[in-house]
């Protein structure tokens, strides 16, 4: 079959699955609104989900297939305790000149660390702008370890980042959006509404208008963070929600900002937002 | 590698004749060898090539790993518990190094 027969074909049959007389260069509607309702609304129908959604906010869990799901359901299969894991060793590892680990202050972190991750990120005001979790380890580390600051996405930083969000594991998340943390909420929300790269697609456009729908194989989810850091099968490695910010921007092809920045950390806090209420799910399994 | 662990789940008391589910789970890139690095160079292969269990010295499980089994490897498996002992679990590195791990089983 030459090319060209090859393409009539399919064209006609778009044309036909649209229910168009003639074909045109606009994509075939087989994905209606009312479709992802439907969607959406079975996921809320399911008692199954009754733990990952909360009110409208649906968990990326929700939209995961069932083998992802399973993977994260058993703690022992799930690959991100092994960042945990690693953590916890970070945790009690004495560095720096100040001779300290995270232990000497904070002692056990089931107890000290319970419920922190869920309010992150936060206005700090030794920086002046807002931290995420690894902002703050990091000044953790600088201030009082006397220690050098580690690489976003490094595996120890993982790892801190993983133990301290694995204690808060099951806990809605509750991060702040008044006070000083306000203006920098702002910023995030006009980044997730800010059309970019050459695709000229905004965060709202996929996570916010066409969650539930497909995009290839894949179900459109609401972008929510509260797995966040997660592994991914996709990197075949644990990774930070300012990694999947990345690969976000990466795919409208705009050039993403580097892990850590200031535009990356404002997003975050209006995506946590967006997620305000949905339980914690640090280590999640997602695609 | 220093960083490799593995994690192995057993029950540590099961009835005699009781089936039991064993699973074990080890961090490791799993390196394909086909990948490239930045400037185009061949990354080497290393994986965990073979992965192999004995209960009370006699083997039980075995498998051989090949290149496209994705990083991190968790392989589960089905046993017959027969009497009380020593599950030896070792995954051989295409580097030569080998990771073990021991877990009692207690049989009633």
């Amino acid at each position: 079959m030459t090319r060209t027969s090859k393409f009539l074909i399919t064209a006609a049959s778009l044309a036909m699955a649209a229910g168009l007389a003639a074909c045109n260069n606009d994509p075939p509607k087989s994905a209606s609104a009312a479709d992802s309702n439907d969607v959406i609304a079975q996921y809320k129908a399911n008692p199954k989900y009754a733990d990952f959604i909360n009110g409208d906010k649906i968990s990326g869990y929700v939209f995961a297939s069932p083998e992802t799901q399973a993977m994260q359901d058993d703690e022992f299969e799930n690959p991100g305790m092994l960042a945990v894991q690693d953590g916890e060793a970070e945790w009690n590892k004495v560095e720096g000149a100040a001779g300290k680990s995270c232990a000497s202050c904070h002692g056990d972190a089931a107890k000290s660390m319970k419920g922190v991750a869920v309010t992150y990120p936060k206005y700090e005001p030794k920086m002046g702008k807002l931290a995420a979790l690894e902002h703050r380890i990091n000044l953790c580390r600088t201030e009082y370890m006397k220690a050098p600051a580690l690489k976003w996405d490094s595996k120890p930083l993982l790892g801190l980042d993983a133990y301290v969000e694995y204690q808060s594991r099951g806990m809605p998340i509750n991060v702040k959006i008044d006070g000083p943390a306000a203006p920098f909420f702002e910023k995030g929300k006009e980044f997730y509404y800010t059309r970019r790269g050459q695709m000229d697609i905004a965060c709202a456009q996929c996570h916010e208008q066409n969650a539930g729908k497909n995009l290839g194989v894949e179900n459109v989810s609401q972008g929510q963070s509260n797995g966040y850091p997660t592994y991914r099968l996709k990197w075949q490695s644990f990774g930070s929600l300012h990694r999947r910010f990345q690969g976000c921007n990466q795919e409208v092809r705009a050039q993403p900002y580097p892990r850590g920045s200031d535009e990356y950390t404002n997003l975050e806090l209006y995506v946590a937002w967006r997620g305000n209420g949905l339980k914690s799910e640090a280590p999640s399994v997602r695609r | 590698m220093a960083d490799v662990k593995p994690r192995i789940r057993v029950p540590s008391e099961a009835k005699k004749g009781e089936v039991i589910e064993v699973k074990t789970l080890i961090s490791h890139p799993m390196e394909s060898g086909q990948r490239k690095d930045s400037k185009g160079q061949l990354i080497p292969r290393k994986i965990i090539n073979k992965m192999s269990v004995t209960y009370n010295g006699k083997t039980v499980f075995e498998a051989k790993l090949e290149p496209a089994i994705s990083a991190n490897p968790y392989i589960s498996f089905y046993m017959k518990a027969t009497e009380s002992g020593e599950m030896a679990f070792a995954w051989t590195d295409d580097d030569g190094s080998v990771y073990k791990a021991t877990q009692q089983i207690k049989v009633a």
